[in-house]
């Protein structure tokens, strides 16, 4: 059975503004409207897709997180993966707890990996939330596995796949054996909108609780700690000018022209 | 114990990528000791511009066919193995889509914590980064006796040009390249303008621009400016121009001396993308829009008027 594999994380909305707390211990986000990663929504999009070509049996999505992060995997599965993992980390540190650190996440998406068997492992470029972009090449890494990162096109052909890179210079092809871990970037796909009655059919679709415990891994001490979380400076408001012709005099006075 | 640091250098097979200068600069306030990896096919003529680099010690030539473009997954156990043998404690890399496709990569097989898109060190151990699209910047302190890191090299200038490093080759010969992956084609949209990333003007437009058509205004003030043409994430998403030209959180990261914002209204996405430009002006129609909160100079009207008036200016 081929199988795709489809991590999902937890995240403050895209649309939410953020803000430090007052004391810099963190981040205030309780209350704060909660979304799948929007990267993570175009790789499960773009696991669908392929599923719905035939080129796929079973679509699976995995988050790791708390019992909060099973509403997200409702989701996913609305939107029509098959099933749904949730990998409970258990209770987070105390004070300068960033969550698990994205090696923590490779390791534990390698264990669903060596259980999965999938022929596809589809993630987001990066987080919003701490916009590490880390644990894709991470777990290709580990597995020992080809990775094609940021794809804004995915081929597959048999034991192959071909990926649209987005990179610095332009698009990158690449060539790939599979299995292999792919990140998704913007224009890979637009995913599609949930429907009320897929709603109401994900709510008996299998969604499956492990621990840590269960997975074979043994919790590490944290070695990336925040010693503390502060506002950005802000830049000063600057002057407004009528027309044209007062912005390049006022240009060309400051010697920027 | 003295930082021993390593910098892996982004280069397009001739000519040295300025983000390598950066992660010198960045790795001078670690303190230490700084070498820089070339991986190569022939490291030869990169090789030597890395070697000017003020205050690096030693060039790694690192040769291999399979080294002629940057695939991460061949080049990760070569790097690793440099690593190892010379006993590094930093290994660094730019922020760009290279880093951020081959330092995490380099990060696990080391078993070795990343520090990504860092902005300021505070010690060898110490380093400050942005997260949520720079909303918030995180002190982290690192406890590992390997830390890999992305230099968020728009926090950085270039470090200077006057160095004399030695250029060594090490023996990689031990290293099993995989072969499960295969560079096919890179292509760029050809274009004479300057690269976004380095530029020192910049014009970038939004939706605002209406279509493809409508950037066809700013690549006019562009040449007329001498600068490089950016886009907002909603010009992109529209199609308008290709991702390339993004800026922003989820697209470059640019620190240019003059910035001008066109029909882009400022979403947060986007300000993170700019916020260390040196002057920001910004042209746009709506008089609230978020973007004159950060602008030096504002000015509210409709672009497709202000625009020629300015290429007729200049």
């Amino acid at each position: 059975m081929n199988k795709i594999l489809v991590g999902i994380k937890r995240v403050v909305d895209y649309n939410v503004r953020v803000r430090v707390k007052p004391d810099g211990s963190g981040v205030a986000v309780e209350g704060a409207k909660m979304s799948i990663n929007p990267f993570d929504e175009i790789a499960l999009e773009e696991a669908l897709r392929i599923k719905e070509r035939g080129a796929a049996d079973e679509v699976i999505v995995a988050s790791i997180g708390g019992a909060d992060s099973q509403q997200q995997l409702r989701t996913a599965l609305a939107m029509g993966a098959d099933r749904a993992v949730q990998v409970d980390p258990g209770a987070s540190a105390g004070p300068g707890d960033l969550g698990l650190e994205p090696l923590t996440i490779a390791r534990i998406l390698l264990k669903l990996v060596e259980r999965e068997q999938p022929f596809l492992v589809i993630l987001g470029k990066q987080a919003i939330d701490d916009d590490n972009s880390q644990a894709g090449p991470m777990l290709a890494a580990l597995w020992g596995r080809p990775q094609a990162t940021f794809a804004s096109k995915i081929e597959i052909a048999g034991e192959r796949a071909t990926a649209v890179r987005e990179v610095d210079a332009g698009l990158e092809t690449l060539e790939v054996d599979l299995p292999a871990v792919f990140t998704t970037d913007l224009r890979l796909n637009e995913p599609r909108y949930v429907k009320l009655p897929d709603i109401m059919k994900a709510k008996r679709k299998p969604l499956e609780t492990l621990t840590l415990a269960a997975l074979g891994i043994e919790p590490a001490a944290a070695r990336v700690r925040a010693v503390r979380f502060e506002p950005p400076q802000q830049r000063q408001k600057g002057i407004r000018v009528k027309d044209a012709a007062e912005l390049v005099s006022s240009l060309k006075e400051k010697g920027l022209l | 114990m003295a930082a021993r640091i390593l910098i892996v250098a982004e280069h397009d097979g001739s000519t040295l990528n300025a983000s390598t200068a950066k992660c010198v600069t960045c790795a001078q306030s670690i303190g230490g000791s700084i070498d820089v990896a070339v991986c190569a096919d022939d490291a030869g003529s990169v090789a030597a511009q890395a070697a000017k680099l003020a205050g690096v010690a030693n060039v790694l030539a690192i040769e291999n066919a399979a080294n002629a473009h940057p695939v991460a997954a061949l080049l990760a156990p070569q790097i690793v193995a440099v690593v190892r043998s010379g006993q590094y404690t930093h290994v660094l890399g730019p922020s760009t889509t290279f880093g951020r496709d081959l330092m995490p990569r380099v990060a696990a097989l080391l078993d070795a914590p990343q520090v990504s898109d860092i902005m300021a060190v505070e010690s060898p151990a110490r380093f400050r980064r942005p997260i949520y699209a720079g909303n918030v910047l995180v002190t982290v302190e690192v406890d590992a006796p390997v830390i890999v890191g992305t230099v968020r090299t728009a926090s950085y200038q270039a470090a200077a040009g006057d160095g004399s490093a030695v250029i060594e080759k090490p023996a990689t010969t031990g290293v099993e390249i995989p072969g499960h992956s295969r560079f096919v084609s890179v292509s760029a949209a050809k274009n004479d303008r300057p690269d976004l990333q380095t530029a020192r003007r910049v014009v970038s437009g939004g939706r605002a621009l209406g279509s493809s058509a409508g950037f066809e205004l700013l690549y006019r003030l562009a040449e007329k400016l001498g600068a490089a043409v950016g886009a907002s994430r909603a010009a992109v998403d529209a199609g308008y121009v290709p991702n390339e030209m993004q800026v922003g959180q989820t697209g470059k990261i640019i620190a240019p001396e003059l910035y001008f914002a066109i029909g882009i209204s400022g979403a947060i996405q986007h300000l993170t993308g700019i916020k260390d430009a040196r002057t920001i002006v910004a042209i746009n129609k709506d008089a609230d829009a978020p973007i004159f909160e950060v602008a030096d100079y504002g000015l509210v009207g409709d672009l497709f008027e202000i625009v020629p008036q300015l290429i007729e200016l200049l």
